[in-house]
Parts: C-alpha cells; structure tokens; sequence
C-alpha cells in the first residue's frame, strides 16, 4: 500500500513542478497553457456531474458565464461607477491602479465563486428533479437562455460587450500578466483536482454514483438523493465560476454569447473533453482535456476553415465509438491496473455467451 | 395586437410541422435530433438554389422534401443507426456534431450571409390598411396544413404507415411479426427530414436563412412535443400555434432583443413545470 | 500503477515534445519579407466579411509586391501575411492573437472583421506594444480608451448614419423630425445608435421608437407594426447584413409607409441585388464608393480598384474590401517614412500619416481613428428591374439627386 503511495506522490510532485515551470519552459504558450487549465477545471466539474452523477449537463456554462461577468463586474464596480464604465461608446477612461486591480480582482472571484453556488443551489430543487434527456435539454436551455438575456442587460455592455480591466499599467513587464493569469489558473487547477479527489475517497461520491446507477434504488435505500444532487451541482457551480472569473481576465473582453454564455464552444467542449478522455474516472477529464486542447491547437490552424467540420466528425466518432473514452479503453485493456479483480474463467464466460 | 396574433398564429403553423417530425422520430426511434433545425435550414437552401436558378421558391415545397428524405436516409444509415438502441444521450450529443457539420457545410457552399427567396407574393391588407398578411405567410400555413392532412392520411392508410405506427408502439413485437424495423427506421428518418425540408423552403419564403440559425428551431420544436405529447398531430397544431402567439406577444411586451431568450426561458419553465407536475403524481400513487 | 505512472510519463514528455517542436519562431522580417499578422473570420457567422477583408488585404500586398515592395534603409522588401481564422468569436480572436505575437513572432498587425473581434484584439496588441493597423473596427468605444498602438483607416461608427438625421432636418424645412430606430445587439449597431442619439439632442429631434434586434435576428415584424402605428419622420436600422435584408423585405410586407429609411450594411448584403425594386430608395451609410475621387499610385482611382478586385475575385469590392486594401498602403508608408524595423518608431510614423489613396484621405486621430475622410450616404435606386447605389451625400461626389419623401407603397409599382 506504501509503495503505491509513493508512487502517486512521485507522480503527483512530478506534475505540480512541470506545472510551475511550464511558463517559463514555453514563454510563448503561457495564454494556451492557462487556457489548459481552465479546461481541465471545466472538464472535472463537468465530470461530477455527467460522469460520476448522471446528469449529463449542458448548463455548466451557466457558472462559468456568470462567474466571468461577476468577477469584471465587481472588479469595475467596486471603484468605479459600473454604468459608466459599460456604457456604450465609452467615453469616459477609468484606470484602475495596481493594488485596486488585484484588489478587485481577488474580491471579484470570490463573488463569482459564491454567487453561482447559491444560485445552483436555489434553482437545484427545480432543475434537477428532471430526468435523463429532459434535464440534458433543460440545462441547455438555461445556458442559452443566459447568453440572450445578458445581451439585453445594459449595465453589463448588454450586445456591446464588456472590456474587463485592463492589466495595471505599472507593472511594466509584458509577461507579468501572463504569469499571473497562469498561476491563477493553476492554483485553481490543483484546488479542483484535491477537492474532487478528495470527494473520489469519500462516501458522497458513492453516493453520487448510486443515482447514476438507479435513482430510485438509491432513494429506496433511504438517501435523499435530491440533496446529494444539489451539493454536486453547487460545487460543480463553484468552481465553474471562478474558472470564468479567470477566463474573463484574461481574455479581457466578454461578448455574452460568444465569450460568457459560450454553450455552442465551451459548453459542448467540456462534455466532449470529459468522455474523450473517459467519464467515471478522476484522470479521465483532466488526460481528455489536455489531449482535446493539444489537437485543437495543434492542427485547428492546419486546417483553416474546416475545423468545424472537424469537430462535428471527431464529436460523432467519439459518442459512437468510444463513449467510454480513453480511460474506459485502458480500463477495458488492463483492468489489474484499476484494481479491479478479474475472474478469467468468468470473463471468458461472459465472452462466450456473446 | 390582432397583427401579432395572427403572425403569431401563422408562423405557429409553420413550428408545428417542424415539430411533428420531430415527434414521429422521438416516438418511433427515441431519439432526440438536435440537427432538426439544420435540416430546415438545409431545406431552406434548396428552395434558395432553386430561386437563384430562376424557379420560383414555392417548388421548393415539392423539391426540397424528396431531396431532403434522401438526405435524411442517408443520414441514418451513415449515423443515426448506431445511436437508435442507445442512451438518449448519446443521440443527443452525435446530432448535434452532425449539426456542426451541416452548419459548417452550408457556410462553405451558401455563404454566411443571410439570404432571402423572393416569392412576390404580395400582401393582404385587412382592417383599413391596419393589419396586413403577407400572402407568402398565407401561403405557408396552408401548405403546411395540406402536408400535415396529407401524412395523416398516409400514415393511417399505407402499409408503410402502418408499420411505422406498428414499431413506435412496440418494436420487437412489431419485428417478430414481420416489420423490417430497420427500413421503417430509415423511412421515419427520411420522412422526417422531407417535413424539415417543406418548413425550410416555407422559411426561405417568408423569413431569412442563414447557416447557424437552426438551433432555435430544434428547441421551438422540443418545446411544442414535450407540451403535446407523442404522435398527437392536433395537439401539436394547438401548442405550435400558442408557442407563435407567445413569441410575437414576447416581442412586443418584452423587446425583440429578449425574443429567442424568451423562448429558451419559457422552455426551461416548462420543463420545470412538468417535472413538479408529475412529481405530485407520484406522490399520490404512494 | 508503474505502467499508469510510465504512461503519464510518456505522455506528458510526448506534450513536451510536441510544444517545443511547434515554437519554431518567424522572426518579424523574415528574410526580404515583412511579416504581418492577422485573424480573420473565415468561418462562423462573419465568415463572408472576413473573406471581403483577407480580399483586401491579399489584393494590396500583391499589388504593393508587385510595384516594387516596401524600401527600408535602402533594401526593398515584401509583405506577407499570417493568417488565422478566428471563428467569429471574440475569445479565439484574443487567443490567436497572443499567438501570433508570442510564437510567430509577428511585430505588427493587421485587423480582424467587426467591431467586437478588434475589442478582444487590441488589449493584446497594446500590452505587447504591436502596432495595428485596422480596417473593420468602427466602434467608437476603441478609439476611448487610450490605446496607443491601435489604428483604424475607417470613420468611426457614430457617424455612419449622423449625417441621414442632418438630412433629414433639412428636408424637413429645419424643423426636427421623429425617429423610429431599431439596432441590433452588438458593439457596432450599439454605436451607430450612439451617432443618431447625438444627432437627435443636437436637431431637437424626437425618438420615439428605440428597439432592440437580438443578434440571430430574422423577424422584426413586431417593431415594423409599431412604426406602422406612430407614423415617424426616419426609420433607422442598423444589423449587419441580416438586418438590412429583414428590414427590407418586412418593409415591403407590411408595406410599412416611412418617408426616410435609413440603414447599413446595404453594399454587403448586396440589397439591390436581393431585394431589387423593394429596396429602392433606401439610404445607406458606406465608408466608400468606387465613384468618389481619391486616387494613388497604387490601385489608382476607386473605378479602377473595382475593376482590379473584380477581375482578380469575381465580385465587385464592398466597402469592407477597400478598407482592408487601404491599411496595407498604410502600413508601406509608415514603415518608409520610419526607415526602420522598430515597433515604436513604426507607431511614431504612423501616428503622423498623412496621405491620400484610393480608398479617402487617411490622417489618424488622437484615439487612432481616421478624421480626414467623412462618410457618404448613398440611396438605391432603380431603372426599371435593375437597381444601383447612387451617391447622393455629401454634394461633392453626389451623382444623384437625393430622393425625398419615399412614395407610399400604394403608389409603387
């Protein structure tokens, strides 16, 4: 048992110091690699809810708007008066000052941490009393529904869009934002992966996987499931919020369909990346995300102007034939591996009836 | 008010023929395609190549349905066969790659702009010039009802009516005693597909096309099966007409900026609705 | 869990492998070429002005090749563009754009289509200190916000359609008139209903209808059956392409009687095309027209740069193409008069740019918007089933006389 610890903790240290030196190892990439982590994030939480739950959600997108518009919108607001700052055509120019930026910045993604999760948590009862493919469109719904709305909403840019902050102008390295967003996003990257493993180990997500397994078994045994739904959702929400806290910063524009409320890009990745690399599992979303951003940037360029078309085949081809996803496959291919035991005799079996 | 219940109530016509496709298939192959908007629009594009070509657009009524039962056939023998026995899920996500696709596809051959099909129909005044009725909405309301009338019939008197009848209420037995489930399967599908291409050519005609408005279509017409139920074709009349009526009130009350939010919203409300709906039900079984 | 271990081993230097492969880096002027960066939208729902724009700027770097390149400290040099497509989303535009900097090494940029893509792009360019020269960013809000290295050729979009409510006064015997306005949700529509707010406040004018469109626009019956009902002086509608079209095929629907109907976008959706006599009378605001009397050495006359475009594309040049061609000319003449490769000088030079192509005077403000070219209005109209825009405003290049009222639709044929 020690063994394998140490084993993890190798491979774990391992990460974290690739982690911390990936920008300076690829000055050039620090945009994409904080753009990875976010990913990750967004598939993990993803997974808790379609993988590990069930609830194949297409509203995460949900969180991950509002957290962005929130995180801008505090951060503006809490110095400036926010109406002004959106205002169409914009006149007026608001500098924020380097302690007022992070300032704004720190209170801001706590706001779009909590905010989401007390509205998961209030909309949970409603939503998530629905079943299967009819909460799949709900969440949908919801997350378009967002987008249209927030581009009616005058105070945040409404059709305009929202320039966030710039990076204070005081600080006069070019690359000091880069870091910052990617440590950001880093941090974050590690605080998701500890709470969710952590909750891999614990009884919640046994739980968890009990109403995936049958919903109405696990509430004949006497678990609430209704609020063990709701909590997951609510973390999903949490750190959702601030992974689009942090995306809002960096990108430093939000257009509320194309940016915040992004169901047709971000929303959809998310699901894909997580059954790419294989939903169920801890190390699923976060290989699936990593391997989906590395083809997307690696080949998205080659193939200027078809990569949509690229996308609809790989989304196809994925859902078909691999809905397991990598993890599944490895799973499938050397089960020892996931410590599962396997009765040969009854394998063979089972492969016979077939 | 009386012009907004009428376009209202016209454009509803138009939904509900999307959406009865979108009931044959849920019903009969459970399934949920998230490409039934591409389809229309794809639809759309064949009366449009038509009207560049010098035809008039209302063939296209005609046209575009035998083109796009061949287009939905092939789709279901390239895709939609893998995902029929499987998780709702799962056809939901690999229809919408396929509206991806579609939409990417009729960006590169049709172009991203919007276009419209002139039908030169002319326009209906009525009530001293108050309220007026394009004649090509006119147009596509009856159209629409005559195809409607037209699939009932077929469905209830032609053999292979009768097998699609047979398989959406249960398909094994419907396969032991003799129904080629899997061709029933690829005619709904292309029946399907030949419905979306009538509503298309129908949008062409009184609104605008462009490649990457299909989703609103997909979810009008989800909307309207989950109030009216499977294979209820008056049903699905009424609640297309009210999700019209709805919309155009929406507009005006709310601002045309909130319109599609509206829609999506009022889905979500729905959803919610049925879901406490039928959660009282349970209770009172136990 | 060794092999798992051995996997994520390989697996990660396999990433490690493939990123330091991909960071073979261009240098800003590579060899006899001058690189340039751009994103356009060749795909998503700007992908037909994105093609207008890369058009543009294909035409003119060939051109300028062609005629002798670029001459800097006395070796002569070639253009040549990077291109990304951006998908129309704002989000990929900001990404690309870091990468065109950070990896490509691109020392000076070219624009993106649409006011909102340039937004996402020009903190970028800013932060690195990249000089951009755009073509396709109109709205006034970037030209607030004390951006240094950004540099639009084009007039901002407030004025667009200023001068439709000037002209509109003026034929109203100075007395101000109502105007009913719909504008869709987006940075650009947004300013152009900026432009008529100020035009208002400044005539006296009144605004009683002031809607919103959503940005999957198809259907403004709703704010068409209102103008109906108040009867105003102006119907003014902004949306892109989709919006000009809708407007104007819902006009002639429901026979919607305005004896001014002001819009833009009109070239690109090629209205006279697709909608012909429906839409005669219309009043479009246009950056450019072929028939105006600029002129350089490169493409010559406008009617000569459309006959070049069509012969070398098929189409005629929208406006959007023009443009893009003219930020090339731009950037030639800032980099000879710089006489260096230097990112600030070359800003330096084109902060001071004063010259005349084709396409108008270009002389770039304090926020880097172009304040030497006004905007023209032109109105279509027919000849029998074949329909043209006429330049009817200002006088100078006015090749028609301006049309006033719109005959009711009862009295056209």
């Amino acid at each position: 048992m020690d063994k394998v610890k140490q084993k993890d903790l190798i491979l774990y240290s391992g990460l974290i110091i690739l982690g911390l030196a990936a920008p300076f190892l690829f000055p050039g990439f620090k945009v994409q690699l904080t753009i990875l982590c976010v990913l990750i994030v967004l598939a993990m939480t993803w997974n808790l809810q379609g993988g590990e739950m069930g609830y194949n959600t297409f509203g995460n997108i949900l969180f991950y708007g509002l957290g962005m518009y929130l995180t801008a919108s505090v951060q503006v607001g809490m110095f400036f008066p926010l109406a002004e700052w959106t205002e169409s055509g914009g006149e007026k120019t608001f500098v924020h000052t380097t302690s007022q930026y992070f300032q704004g910045m720190g209170v801001g993604l706590l706001v779009a941490a909590l905010v989401p999760t007390i509205i998961a948590g209030a909309i949970g009862y409603a939503i998530l009393g629905l079943r299967g493919h009819y909460f799949a469109i709900c969440t949908l719904g919801l997350g378009i529904a967002a987008g249209e709305i927030a581009g009616g909403i005058e105070i945040i840019g409404a059709g305009q869009g929202f320039t966030t902050p710039p990076f204070p102008k005081d600080i006069v390295d070019p690359g000091a934002r880069g870091d910052f967003f990617y440590f950001l996003s880093f941090v974050l990257l590690i605080g998701t992966f500890v709470f969710i493993k952590w909750i891999y180990g614990s009884r919640f997500k046994l739980i968890l996987n009990a109403i995936r397994d049958n919903e109405d078994k696990a509430e004949a045994m006497g678990i609430q499931t209704m609020k063990y739904k709701i909590v997951g959702w609510m973390v999903s929400a949490f750190f959702a919020g601030l992974a689009g806290g942090i995306m809002g910063g960096l990108i430093g524009y939000i257009d509320s369909t194309d940016v915040a409320f992004d169901g047709r890009e971000m929303g959809v990745f998310m699901v894909l990346m997580a059954i790419l690399g294989g939903k169920g599992t801890l190390w699923g979303p976060v290989i699936g995300a990593t391997l989906f951003h590395f083809l997307k940037e690696g080949f998205w360029t080659l193939i200027l102007g078809w990569q949509y078309v690229a996308l609809g085949v790989l989304i196809v081809v994925i859902v078909i034939y691999f809905p397991e996803g990598l993890m599944g496959w490895l799973r499938e291919k050397y089960p020892e591996r996931f410590g599962e035991v396997i009765d040969e005799k009854d394998r063979k079996a089972q492969v016979e009836l077939k | 008010m009386v012009q907004a219940s009428l376009d209202g109530i016209l454009l509803g016509i138009l939904f509900a023929l999307i959406a009865y496709g979108m009931a044959l298939q849920w019903g009969v192959m459970n399934i949920i395609n998230i490409a039934q908007g591409d389809l229309v629009i794809l639809g759309g594009y064949i009366a449009y190549t038509m009207y560049l070509a010098g035809i008039h657009p209302a063939w296209g009524v005609i046209v575009s349905p035998i083109i796009m039962f061949f287009v939905g056939w092939a789709l279901y023998k390239l895709v939609i066969n893998k995902v029929v026995d499987r998780d709702l899920f799962i056809s939901i996500l690999a229809t919408f790659g396929i509206a991806i696709i579609f939409q990417q596809l009729m960006n590169f051959i049709f172009g991203a702009d919007v276009v419209v099909a002139q039908s030169e129909y002319g326009t209906t005044m009525l009530f001293d010039n108050s309220v007026t009725l394009p004649n090509s909405k006119i147009f596509s309301a009856v159209v629409s009802i005559l195809y409607a009338i037209a699939l009932v019939i077929y469905m209830k008197k032609s053999r292979l009516g009768r097998a699609i009848r047979a398989t959406a209420q249960n398909a094994r037995a419907a396969k032991i005693l003799g129904v080629d489930t899997e061709k029933v399967y690829a005619a709904t599908f292309g029946i399907n597909a030949a419905l979306c291409g009538i509503a298309g050519a129908l949008i062409a005609i009184t609104l605008t096309l462009h490649p990457y408005v299909g989703l609103p279509y997909t979810v009008r017409s989800f909307m309207i099966v989950i109030v009216a139920g499977l294979g209820n074709l008056p049903a699905v009349a009424i609640s297309g007409m009210g999700l019209g009526l709805f919309e155009e009130f929406a507009d005006y009350i709310l601002g045309t900026e909130f319109r599609i939010g509206a829609v999506f919203m009022l889905l979500v409300f729905i959803l919610v609705y049925r879901r406490f709906k039928l959660s009282k039900k349970r209770e009172y079984l136990k | 869990m060794n092999k798992l271990t051995k996997l994520f081993i390989t697996f990660i230097s396999a990433i490690t492998l493939m990123l330091s492969s991909m960071s073979s880096s261009f240098a800003k002027v590579d060899g006899e070429y001058i690189v340039l960066g751009a994103a356009i939208s060749l795909t998503g729902k700007y992908s037909s002005n994105g093609v207008h724009t890369q058009n543009g700027y294909n035409l003119a770097v060939d051109r300028i090749n062609k005629m002798g390149g670029v001459e800097v400290q006395g070796k002569k040099y070639k253009f040549e563009i990077i291109y990304y497509d951006d998908e129309s989303n704002p989000k990929r535009a900001a990404q690309l754009a870091e990468r065109l900097i950070n990896q490509d090494g691109v020392k000076y940029m070219l624009g993106p289509y649409s006011s909102g893509l340039t937004k996402a792009i020009a903190p970028v360019t800013e932060k690195y200190k990249i000089p951009m020269v755009e073509a396709n960013g109109a709205s006034r809000s970037l030209f607030t916000k004390g951006y240094k290295y950004l540099f639009a050729v084009l007039s901002p979009a407030n004025q667009y359609l200023e001068v439709a409510i000037d002209l509109a006064v003026e034929k109203n015997g100075g007395k101000p008139v109502r105007i009913a306005q719909a504008f869709e949700q987006d940075a650009f529509s947004q300013d152009v209903r900026l432009g008529i707010l100020d035009a208002a406040k400044r005539t006296g004018s009144e605004i009683i209808i002031d809607d919103k469109l959503p940005k999957e626009l198809n259907d403004m019956a709703a704010t068409l059956a209102k103008v109906k009902a108040t009867k105003p002086d102006v119907l003014v509608v902004s949306g892109h392409t989709k919006g000009a079209l809708t407007a104007i095929r819902q006009i002639a629907e429901m026979k919607v009687d305005v004896p001014m109907l002001a819009m833009t976008h009109c070239d690109a959706a090629k209205l006279s095309k697709q909608h012909g006599k429906k839409s005669e009378y219309a009043l479009c605001a246009s950056q450019w027209h072929k028939n105006l009397s600029y002129k350089d050495k490169f493409f010559g006359t406008g009617k000569k740069y459309d006959k070049d475009f069509k012969k070398e594309f098929g189409y005629a040049p929208p406006y959007q193409s023009a443009e893009s061609s003219a930020a090339l000319l731009v950037f030639k003449d800032a980099f000879e008069r710089a006489n260096s490769f230097d990112g600030d000088k070359v800003r330096d030079a084109l902060k001071t740019t004063e010259m005349q192509t084709f396409y108008g005077n270009i002389k770039f403000g304090p926020g880097g918007q172009n304040t030497a070219k006004p905007m023209i209005l032109f109105q279509v109209r027919c000849k029998g089933d074949t329909c043209e825009n006429k330049v009817v405003a200002p006088t100078k290049w006015a090749s028609d006389k301006f049309y006033h009222p719109i005959p009711k639709w009862s009295e056209r044929s």
